[in-house]
């Protein structure tokens, strides 16, 4: 008998997206739609979970598609794909939260599934009581959350407000309690979907590193993530999913090539326009169109060497006269981490207004990122409306899209470099008396500093 | 190692077994969200647990009030604050924990997307917590009973089971409505307007009597398909010494467990698709 921990055949997971809503142009066919609504509504809701009859329509959306794939005890596997890929459906399938509308899983072991940190937190209980319900839900007992209650609290470093009310926790020390309670649950399988980052930097690293102690316990884990990073550094195997089908598995750095290359794949497929992934506040009457980033050979492009001088261009439309609006665009990489904002406000470039079809080009410096895939989120705000108040998050955009990855390339630097590598402008070394002053540094492009060192190292071996 | 047994996740249709096995190892997690809902419910108002007998109370001075010296609503020769306050508790108990349950899964949608355990506790959780309101008001029929003078019989040994069919009967309707609910959010305003109706034909405004007064013996034994029907009249006649009507508490009872267990088995039924449409 072999040693499986899943085993998953020929699933399929069929779900029914809403109808779309009816518009009627007339008083009277509004009033009529409006008097018909609740037979329509109940055939429209049944519907929802009624798979008898025609097969496939326009309403129904394949998320999973005969999937099969093994795991074995004590495997740490890695599940990456795009959005929508049918990841976190394969997730909540395994743990039970939805039921296959095709085939089977077979599981061996308890499983846990962390699909959210604080699943059940209520904000009118205290740390303590939270501890115990969220533990609970997770499929701890209480004998098994008393046994590791000490441990819970001494990880999330909130000892001091256990007993007060979740409600006046800042947002990081309730993020902390609730992982440090999934930290500690010891199923057989776990099954973590895109949880790991969270925290200040301190405690991500502790995160990290009592993943990697799990990894080592034996237990089997399946991870979903956007961080290449740690699905590299964690995983034996990875699975890619795409359009609900597992589209590669095995190692992890070919498996993430692959991954890599069903991105470019569609950046290709889309040369000139990044693809939007989202778009927010359409009702405002401001549209952005068209965005396009070009290269410095003035084509538009989504491929771009580190420190290539990058310019950015799109198109604004708006139906009304908007007086001093706030352009922003901001760089923001796979693990929703803001590197940095361009807008017109801060540079205190003003915009005196605009109205129907406007165009913003925007010349970036060297785009010195570190190798990795990046989205692009640009962002109307109107006069005053990111800052009025001083409360960002209630302010609310005139328009906001995100667009899905631009890739940046070349050299020898990975994330244990951070985000952004910045030249300094000038280097001075001093040394009995004597001064050795350095100003000769590219802006632009480090592959020949690389080059070098490899020569140097190379030659002197 | 020890070999763990084997699950197997498919398609489910049709009628479900209930897994008792489950429900017994989640019996913490049952235990943690009951003391939730207690816990939660009366944090930052200022009159905290009073809540619970206010409600009753004033339903039962304004009860007295109107019925008892207004329209002279028959009592069955009780005082009118005995007549009503005996039953009012357990009313506002029903009332209580079938809007709660039956919206509960409405409410607990953000956790049942994102993790498993079994859905039946959703809806029983409140169901249970809500019993803490009517111990409390019930205390407070103590002084009154001394007050009026009327001492309970041996028929108050039927308390207790009385109590168990109207925690049944809230469950029942609980588990089909919010079953429902998922799907339908009609329920929610059904809930609210049919509790405000549904208490005017329960015996805590006037008693059965009056039906058969009325409408003759066989009405009255129809009125006991109304589950709460027998069980209000019954819980009262526990109370204050009277003769339990056995034949309307039989029928009534009867609907009970019947809600209760297609009611559970409705919930099962429907509970694949739950996290799809929560």
């Amino acid at each position: 008998m072999s040693d499986f921990a899943i085993k998953v055949e020929n699933l399929s997971k069929r779900y029914r997206i809403g109808a779309k809503e009816e518009q009627h142009d007339t008083l009277s066919g509004a009033m009529a739609a409006w008097l018909k609504a609740p037979f329509s509504n109940f055939r429209r809701i049944k519907k929802l979970t009624d798979f008898k009859g025609k097969n496939d329509d326009e309403h129904t959306l394949w998320a999973l598609k005969d999937v099969s794939l093994e795991i074995k005890q004590g495997e740490v596997i890695g599940v990456i794909g795009r959005n929508g890929a049918g990841k976190s459906t394969l997730l909540k399938i395994l743990s039970r939260i939805t039921d296959p509308t095709d085939g089977q899983v077979q599981v061996r072991g308890r499983v846990a599934s962390l699909l959210e940190v604080g699943t059940g937190f209520h904000n009118e209980l205290t740390g303590r009581e939270n501890v115990y319900l969220n533990g609970t839900i997770l499929g701890m007992t209480r004998d098994e959350v008393n046994k590791k209650f000490d441990e819970i609290v001494e990880f999330s470093g909130v000892a001091r407000f256990l007993d007060t009310p979740v409600k006046f926790y800042s947002s990081g020390m309730r993020v902390r309690l609730a992982f440090s309670v999934a930290a500690h649950l010891e199923p057989e399988i776990l099954l973590v979907d895109e949880v790991l980052a969270v925290g200040d930097l301190n405690f991500q690293q502790k995160c990290l590193a009592h993943m990697k102690k799990l990894t080592e316990s034996g237990m089997t884990i399946m991870l979903v993530s956007h961080n290449m990073m740690a699905i590299q550094s964690s995983c034996e195997r990875v699975y890619l999913m795409n359009n609900g089908e597992v589209a590669a598995s095995g190692k992890p750095l070919p498996v993430i090539e692959r991954y890599r290359e069903v991105l470019a794949e569609e950046i290709d497929g889309a040369p000139s326009h990044a693809g939007s992934i989202k778009a927010d506040n359409t009702d405002s009457g401001v549209s952005i169109l068209n965005f396009e980033m070009f290269g410095e050979e003035g084509v538009p492009k989504r491929d771009f060497r580190f420190g290539e001088r990058v310019k950015i261009r799109f198109e604004l439309f708006s139906k009304e006269r908007i007086e001093n609006p706030y352009i922003n665009f901001g760089i923001v990489r796979g693990d929703r981490v803001i590197i940095t904002n361009f807008s017109n406000y801060y540079d205190n470039f003003r915009v005196d207004y605009i109205e129907g079809k406007c165009v913003l080009e925007g010349w970036l410096p060297p785009l010195r990122l570190v190798p990795n895939y990046y989205e692009i989120h640009v962002v109307i705000w109107p006069w005053g409306g990111a800052h009025k108040g001083g409360d960002v998050t209630h302010a609310v955009p005139l328009a906001h899209k995100t667009y899905d990855n631009f890739r940046v390339s070349g050299t020898g630097l990975n994330s244990a470099d951070g985000v952004y590598q910045l030249p300094a402008t000038k280097w001075e070394f001093h040394r009995d008396g004597e001064t050795i002053t350095f100003t000769d540094i590219k802006d632009d492009n480090i592959f020949d500093v690389f080059d070098d060192h490899d020569k140097e190292l190379g030659g002197g071996i | 190692m020890n070999d763990p047994e084997i699950r197997v996740i498919k398609a489910r249709s049709g009628w479900q077994i209930i897994d008792w096995k489950e429900l017994r190892e989640y019996k913490d997690l049952f235990y943690f969200l009951t003391l939730r809902d207690i816990k939660i419910q009366y944090k930052q108002t200022v009159f905290g647990f009073l809540w619970a007998i206010i409600q009753p109370l004033v339903l039962m001075v304004i009860f007295t009030f109107v019925l008892g010296k207004l329209a002279k609503a028959p009592t069955d020769e009780l005082p009118s604050a005995i007549f009503h306050y005996t039953v009012l508790p357990a009313w506002t108990y029903f009332s209580n924990a079938l809007n709660q349950s039956g919206q509960s899964l409405v409410a607990s949608a953000n956790m049942i997307t994102k993790v498993y355990f079994p859905r039946l506790i959703v809806p029983m959780a409140p169901v249970l917590a809500k019993l803490i309101d009517m111990v409390i008001a019930y205390v407070i029929l103590i002084p009154f009973m001394f007050y009026y003078e009327i001492v309970p019989s041996a028929s108050i040994l039927m308390f207790p089971v009385l109590i168990l069919l109207l925690i049944i009967t809230a469950a029942g309707a609980g588990m089909w409505l919010t079953a429902l609910a998922v799907k339908y959010r009609d329920v929610k305003y059904i809930i609210g307007f049919t509790l405000q109706a549904l208490m005017w034909i329960t015996p805590v405004t006037v008693p059965v009597s009056t039906i058969q007064d009325k409408f003759g013996e066989t009405w009255r034994l129809v009125y006991g398909i109304y589950p709460m029907g027998g069980i209000i009249e019954s819980i009262r006649a526990s109370l204050v010494g009277a003769a339990i009507p056995w034949d309307l508490l039989g029928i009534s009872a009867a609907t009970s467990i019947i809600m209760f267990v297609t009611g559970m088995y409705y919930f099962k039924r429907t509970e694949r698709v739950f996290a799809d449409v929560a």
